[in-house]
């Protein structure tokens, strides 16, 4: 893809491949003149936008973030586009108008909806041609906070997305005097595709955590030499690295908060001792946020739209695809929102305040923590309990290793009724294909608790949100007990850059078959260095503990390394639909699977 | 660019073994390898040690060089599932072993990854919505890169400077790709030697790629053209590795051996050394070539990385010529071994 991008007098490519490239090539003088004439992108808080009736139209418009300049692809030249608000019961009627040079989509992210309407091109329709007009029309069976976004190619992370917030039929159980949207996304400055390109040719391109002699010499002043090379020795024997938290970093990203980088001070305003409702939403194309709002404490009253007992919290950390609404109630006149990315390189930042023009103080990014032995091998390290501090603590409590936290695994088919166990099988079974050269690891001893709030989080002193907080009110959706399991590996190779499931690649992959009807359980297995968000289009994934206790009701599944985790799902819409991280890279390089429900 | 000598230095009296170990030893990650340390960080927790690490200049044979060359675990082993209200159990001595979790073949028992579809295949069937074709994402887009791996300008302790290049062209997938690779020597303005390579490359393991194609040696003196099959990779402890095989006309065969290492000092100082062995199966005096081990060199560059994709260095370059080589070396006047300082520039897209 690089080449043809440096040769657009070849015609290859669509305008805005070519303007990017251009736009990556020579920074922001190199904007032709048509593109400078381009109208900027309205960001922002976003026009909103009610329902039954919908009229989005996909165009070029320019953006500026900081100074990084480019064309990005819009809705109704809003970026993030308008926020559409539907009412649950309502059949609504949303007419997507593409002026773009490309095929493009829109996927209604977590919305549960007939597949035809899901929005995926390949899949559920043929894409939207250029020049025409799709029309979705489909029944609210849900409430809550959801996002859209377009599912074709590289635009969802050239500005297509924005927020759907669906009322409760009955009125809203979320008390709350202000309601405000906070979508998380961010920018490649590059073309996406030439960003992608680069991650082939070396895959730690921007990667600006390297372990360093500089870090060596400290960690041996702290530790002795021993332990420090002992801890560097384990990594560069596995030729893995203890700082790939993110493919991406603040050297080709920028950090947006509703549309906004930093410098824009994004503010939303409320009034002393009112409740403060945000419906937080990653939209990114690849940033896991770690969002707190220091001063406040944040009641996550929602998670991927489905209401949850109230959990208070100091921070949570949100990955594309996810949602999560808090309520806070703030006092001062001004706080600040602070969004560090996983890989603590940059942030997306916002005010709370009580009028414009308000600034909070800006907490310092957070120190880099290195993965711990947890995160390579599961069950090898009791780091999983958050009992791992920095790099530090993980190499002097290597030699101390607790080992009673393992070794459980043959006690765990307690049978609820008749054949169907209670709690998710512990053995471990590797598909064959993950002993291809697109796979760099698999883990045998995985970690199978949910109160790890993850690398970069571990004992920071702050209460942080972890999946085992989560408890969808009302329970799960459907009695049953699972019928069946389907034991999924997510794969990659580091190195190459490669990504998939049960170490094959979409283009080699069969699809997943789910008989219509079924109440079937899900295990996913993390053989990988990183967090995938898996997310699953049209069905629910009723997550639940290592015991088999229902959790919460998710459309995208944080599976963090070396992590094995299940839920059950209820196979209650036929049709084809998909099944994915919600890293896009990772996505588009074939951590995608087909499931078919028939 | 080992045949000639340009200009023949002293090389004073350091040796480029040793000094490659003296340099690995400084610089932490690479110093288990330099002196054949085993890596089983297992052996902290009182496991099994696993096998020792291959030495830089003598990477293992395709296949078995991944770290796990140890079968996976039994699956009992693999079993434990560690939470917090985990009983107390014994850890089976296997299990703590990492060797198993790269590399090696699938057991027997290993799962289908196609066994859930039940027969259904992909874009085909049920539920296809009409003028609905078959999804393609990335993962079989080929994607191209060019990298000018070495750009310099050479000064010699005594003699002429000249200029040197080292770069590579890839396109293709993930797993197979063409790769172009290029390096040669320029000397008052002609080329002097150059050595050029067209290779088929193909992923054999996680780390690994087999290479297959045609070299061809250029510049003065005759040319001569070869089949090369080699293996090229990432052994442990980052260590990028080459061994290639050379079958070239009336019978004469070689081989290369190359590593080098890349030692981050700062997020963008970069130490770099870099070693390279050449041997050969016949006397080629046309070219200056002999018999056996004929030439090896050790390099030692300092990058700054402006960006990632741009960066300066300087270095210094030992170089040695052995056996009938050296003699040929010497005959034309030169020295068998040189000492040379390097400036340049590396940059890849």
């Amino acid at each position: 893809m690089l080449i043809p991008s440096l040769l657009p007098a070849a015609g290859l490519l669509p305008r805005r491949r070519f303007l990017q490239a251009m736009t990556a090539l020579g920074s922001t003088a190199a904007l032709p003149a048509w593109a400078q004439a381009l109208p900027a992108a309205r960001t922002g808080t976003p026009p909103e936008l009610r329902g039954p009736h919908f009229e989005l139209t996909m165009d070029y418009t320019s953006v500026d973030f900081d100074g990084r300049r480019g064309i990005a692809t819009t809705l109704n030249g809003s970026l993030p586009g308008p926020t559409l608000r539907m009412r649950e019961g309502e059949t609504v009627t949303i007419r997507v108008t593409n002026r773009l040079r490309e095929t493009a989509s829109i996927h209604w992210h977590g919305v549960i909806l007939p597949f035809q309407m899901d929005g995926v091109p390949g899949i559920s329709f043929a894409g939207i041609a250029p020049g025409e007009t799709f029309t979705y029309r489909f029944t609210l069976e849900q409430s809550g906070t959801y996002w859209y976004h377009s599912h074709s190619g590289m635009q969802e992370l050239t500005g297509i997305y924005g927020a759907l917030i669906v009322e409760p039929r009955g009125g809203e159980t979320i008390r709350a005097a202000r309601d405000q949207v906070v979508l998380l996304s961010d920018w490649t400055g590059d073309d996406p595709m030439r960003a992608l390109a680069k991650l082939k040719a070396e895959a730690h391109v921007y990667n600006q955590n390297n372990p360093t002699l500089v870090k060596l010499l400290r960690d041996a002043r702290q530790h002795g030499m021993k332990a420090a090379l002992a801890e560097r020795d384990m990594w560069n024997a596995m030729r893995m690295s203890p700082t790939d938290l993110a493919d991406l970093s603040s050297r080709v990203l920028s950090y947006l908060i509703n549309g906004q980088a930093s410098g824009a001070n994004w503010t939303a305003l409320f009034k002393p001792g009112e409740r403060v409702r945000l419906r937080c939403i990653n939209g990114a194309g690849n940033t896991f946020y770690d969002l707190r709002i220091p001063g406040l404490k944040l009641t996550v009253v929602q998670q991927d739209g489905q209401n949850v007992e109230p959990v208070t919290v100091d921070e949570f950390r949100i990955g594309p695809g996810q949602t999560c609404d808090v309520v806070v109630q703030p006092r001062e006149d001004a706080y600040t929102l602070f969004a560090q990315s996983m890989d603590r390189t940059g942030a997306a930042i916002g005010t709370l305040a009580v009028r414009e023009g308000l600034k909070a103080p800006v907490p310092v990014l957070d120190a880099v923590q290195w993965l711990s032995m947890a995160d390579m091998m599961g069950g090898m390290d009791h780091g999983a309990h958050g009992g791992e501090g920095d790099a530090s603590a993980a190499m002097m409590n290597h030699g101390s290793m607790d080992h009673s936290s393992m070794g459980h695994g043959a006690m765990n088919h307690g049978l609820a009724d008749g054949n169907r166990p209670a709690r998710a099988s512990a053995q471990v079974r590797h598909a064959r294909t993950e002993w291809g050269p697109g796979s760099d690891m698999r883990v045998d001893m995985p970690r199978a608790n949910l109160d790890d709030p993850g690398v970069g989080l571990r004992n920071n002193g702050r209460r942080v949100l972890t999946l085992a907080d989560l408890h969808t009110i009302g329970g799960p959706m459907d009695p049953r007990g699972a019928e069946r399991e389907i034991e999924l590996h997510l794969t990659g190779n580091m190195e190459r850059y490669t990504w998939s499931i049960d170490g094959q690649r979409f283009a080699d992959s069969k699809p997943v078959h789910f008989k219509y009807g079924e109440r079937l359980r899900v295990i996913l297995h993390n053989d990988t260095m990183m967090t995938h968000p898996m997310h699953l289009h049209g069905m629910w994934q009723e997550l639940e503990s290592p015991e088999g206790k229902f959790l919460a009701r998710l459309h995208t599944i944080p599976v963090q390394p070396a992590q094995r985790l299940s839920f059950l799902v209820t196979a209650d819409a036929l049709g084809r639909w998909v099944w994915h991280c919600h890293l896009m890279f990772h996505m588009d390089l074939g951590m995608f699977r087909e499931v078919v429900v028939s | 660019m080992n045949k000639f000598e340009l200009n023949p230095p002293s090389v004073g009296g350091i040796r480029p073994l040793h000094a490659f170990a003296l340099l690995a030893l400084a610089f932490g990650s690479s110093v288990a390898a330099a002196q054949g340390m085993t890596h089983d960080h297992g052996a902290t927790h009182g496991a099994t040690p696993a096998a020792p690490t291959p030495s830089p200049a003598t990477p293992p044979a395709a296949g078995a060089h991944d770290h796990g060359a140890t079968h996976r675990a039994p699956p009992a082993a693999a079993a434990a599932s560690p939470s917090p209200q985990a009983p107390d159990a014994p850890v089976p001595q296997a299990a703590m072993d990492h060797g198993d979790m790269q590399g090696g073949s699938p057991p027997a028992d290993a799962r289908d990854p196609d066994a859930y579809a039940n027969g259904h295949e992909r874009g085909t069937g049920e539920h296809v919505p009409p003028g609905v074709t078959k999804l393609h994402l990335g993962d079989e887009h080929s994607f191209a890169s060019f990298k000018l791996n070495r750009l310099e300008r050479v000064f010699p302790r005594r003699g002429g400077n000249h200029t040197a290049y080292e770069g590579q062209l890839k396109f293709g997938g993930d797993f197979n790709h063409a790769v172009l690779k290029a390096e040669g020597e320029v000397a008052g303005g002609k080329l002097h030697e150059s050595r050029t390579e067209l290779l088929w490359g193909h992923a054999i393991a996680a780390y690994w790629d087999s290479q297959l194609g045609l070299r061809h040696d250029g510049g003065e003196g005759p040319s001569r053209t070869w089949l090369a099959f080699g293996v090229e990779g990432t052994a442990p402890y980052w260590i990028h590795t080459r061994v290639t095989a050379y079958l070239g006309q009336s019978g004469r065969t070689a081989l290369r051996l190359e590593a080098e290492y890349d030692a981050y000092l700062t997020q963008k100082l970069v130490l770099q050394p870099k070693t390279e062995w050449h041997f050969y199966s016949k006397n080629d005096p046309e070219q200056g070539i002999g018999k056996g081990l004929s030439s090896a060199s050790l390099g030692l560059r300092l990058r700054y990385e402006f960006t990632p994709q741009i960066s300066p260095y300087i270095g210094v370059e030992w170089q040695r010529s052995f056996g009938r080589t050296a003699d040929f070396m010497r005959d034309a006047g030169g020295r068998a071994s040189q000492t040379r300082w390097v400036a340049g520039l590396s940059f890849w897209f």
